[in-house]
């Protein structure tokens, strides 16, 4: 097996007694005090991650003439300077190779931060279809800490000053952070108002020091992550999405415009006009007991999907999931059955989010 | 009160034919969070190691086996609505059922706290 990769930090999150565990290829923390209750810190004060896992990219150079522009399911060059832009980058065949945030960063320089498991890949691809401009891999060189919760821009604010306290959703600035030129975006996974901050990954760990050295923060682990994230419906790749799924079977087709180039329209355009197979479903159990990835989905006796993403919502106090299934089937109340070997429980189809009360737009 | 371990984390606390059943605070910490107990049907015939429940966590599912046969005469209703009993008191308030020993010449193939111990060492 190929070595796990570390993160500035594992020293740290040793020290914090964190469970470890592989996730993507590097060895991450899952929790430190707990999943439910760095769930709850999260939704009540601030939480901070270490995601210095995830993958960066930068490119410089003419976004038309070096393919940016029709490589992605949106356009980058429509982004303003200073915003980011949630999308795909699509196979051949539609498939999803990898969900991204492009992050416009000058006129002719925008930075594309990518999922772990997936960020060589996704490198190689891009780079690939590239015709022109300069193309690097900065993650190596890259940290990254997700600050997030209805107290993350009080405690930043006390950490680092005013200057990005009056971004809105989905805008980024550049700012000096512990002597170092860093990046602020009001981005995250949780659901909750918060902040994702990159910055040298030899100043992570000062960061990292820094706000948790204010009370309201607590480290917060990917199972407390995974739990935000899918109670926001939020996707997770490699469980709800990857290369056998397309945007319109997962009911992703905002991040889509068909408006512009980009590989894998043409299979899109086909799926669209041919009709789906399949469709993503939220659900939500009756009872405390969680769905499971690859729990199949039954209705009225037949099986009709599977589950990608479930878990026990501590917000909803009943499990949730997300599945593909039959279409006819992915229709707001529909009673389902999930079920695994001797394992059932009765859910009923519902709308996203499955929770609405984060500080998100706050 | 003597308490008994098997090898799949559960224990048990034999008195006067009776016996209470859970699992191990090592199983709890191992599992995380508890979300959800499935307890067993009052009335129900197990059979030493035989399915007895199941316990979810955030983390994982797993079932419970019944560290004795016997017959379940009361379940720990509690635990429906705050499963994360278990968690703080594996061993004591988290238990999950009373059996009515059938065979108490099975406590033989269980290990005691000692054994216990040691098998986690092993582990």
């Amino acid at each position: 097996m190929e070595q796990l990769r570390t993160t500035p930090l594992c020293g740290r999150h040793e020290a914090l007694n964190a469970l470890m565990a592989p996730f993507g290829g590097w060895n991450m923390p899952i929790q430190y005090e707990g999943i439910i209750a760095e769930h709850r810190w999260c939704r009540e004060q601030a939480a901070l991650f270490d995601i210095c896992h995830m993958g960066e990219f930068l490119y410089q150079g003419d976004f038309d003439s070096g393919g940016l522009e029709d490589l992605f399911t949106f356009s980058v060059k429509s982004i303003p300077v200073g915003r980011s832009r949630y999308g795909f980058l699509l196979n051949e065949q539609g498939g999803i190779i990898d969900d991204l945030i492009v992050f416009r960063l000058a006129e002719t320089e925008a930075m594309i931060v990518v999922n772990a498991a997936t960020a060589d890949n996704d490198f190689n691809v891009i780079r690939s279809r590239l015709t022109g401009g300069q193309f690097s891999n900065i993650s190596d060189d890259t940290g990254k800490l997700d600050i997030q919760g209805p107290l993350s821009r009080a405690v930043l604010t006390a950490a680092l000053g005013e200057g990005f306290a009056a971004l809105p959703y989905f805008r980024f600035m550049s700012m000096d952070i512990l002597g170092s030129e860093a990046i602020v975006s009001r981005t995250g996974y949780t659901g909750e108002l918060g902040y994702e901050i990159f910055l040298p990954a030899a100043k992570v760990g000062e960061l990292w020091d820094l706000l948790l050295s204010d009370g309201r923060v607590k480290p917060a682990g990917l199972g407390a992550r995974d739990v935000l994230r899918l109670e926001v419906g939020y996707s997770l790749y490699g469980s709800d999405i990857d290369e056998t799924t397309t945007p319109l079977e997962a009911g992703l087709e905002g991040f889509v415009d068909f408006g512009k180039e980009f590989v894998g329209k043409g299979a899109l355009l086909r799926q669209q006009e041919q009709g789906l197979m399949r469709r993503k479903v939220a659900f939500e159990v009756d009872g405390r007991r969680s769905p499971r990835h690859h729990y199949e989905i039954g209705f009225s006796g037949e099986t009709v999907g599977s589950v990608t993403s479930g878990v026990f919502s501590p917000m909803l106090g009943g499990g949730i999931g997300l599945g593909f299934v039959r279409p006819d089937v992915a229709v707001i109340g529909t009673p389902l059955t999930i079920f695994h070997e001797r394992v059932s429980m009765k859910a009923t189809v519902c709308e996203l989010p499955f929770y609405r009360g984060g500080s998100l737009r706050s | 009160m003597s308490i008994y371990f098997t090898k799949e984390h559960e224990w048990v606390k034999v008195k006067e034919g009776i016996c209470a059943v859970g699992i191990s605070e090592h199983a709890a910490h191992e599992l995380g969070d508890v979300t959800f107990v499935e307890l067993p049907q009052l009335g129900k015939q197990v059979k030493q190691f035989e399915v007895l429940g199941s316990i979810e966590s955030v983390k994982a599912a797993s079932d419970i086996y019944a560290p004795l046969s016997g017959k379940v005469v009361k379940v720990n209703e509690a635990l429906n609505d705050a499963p994360e009993i278990v968690n703080e008191s594996a061993e004591d308030a988290g238990w999950m059922a009373w059996i009515e020993i059938a065979d108490e010449s099975e406590l033989k193939s269980l290990m005691t706290r000692e054994q216990y111990d040691e098998f986690l060492k092993t582990l």
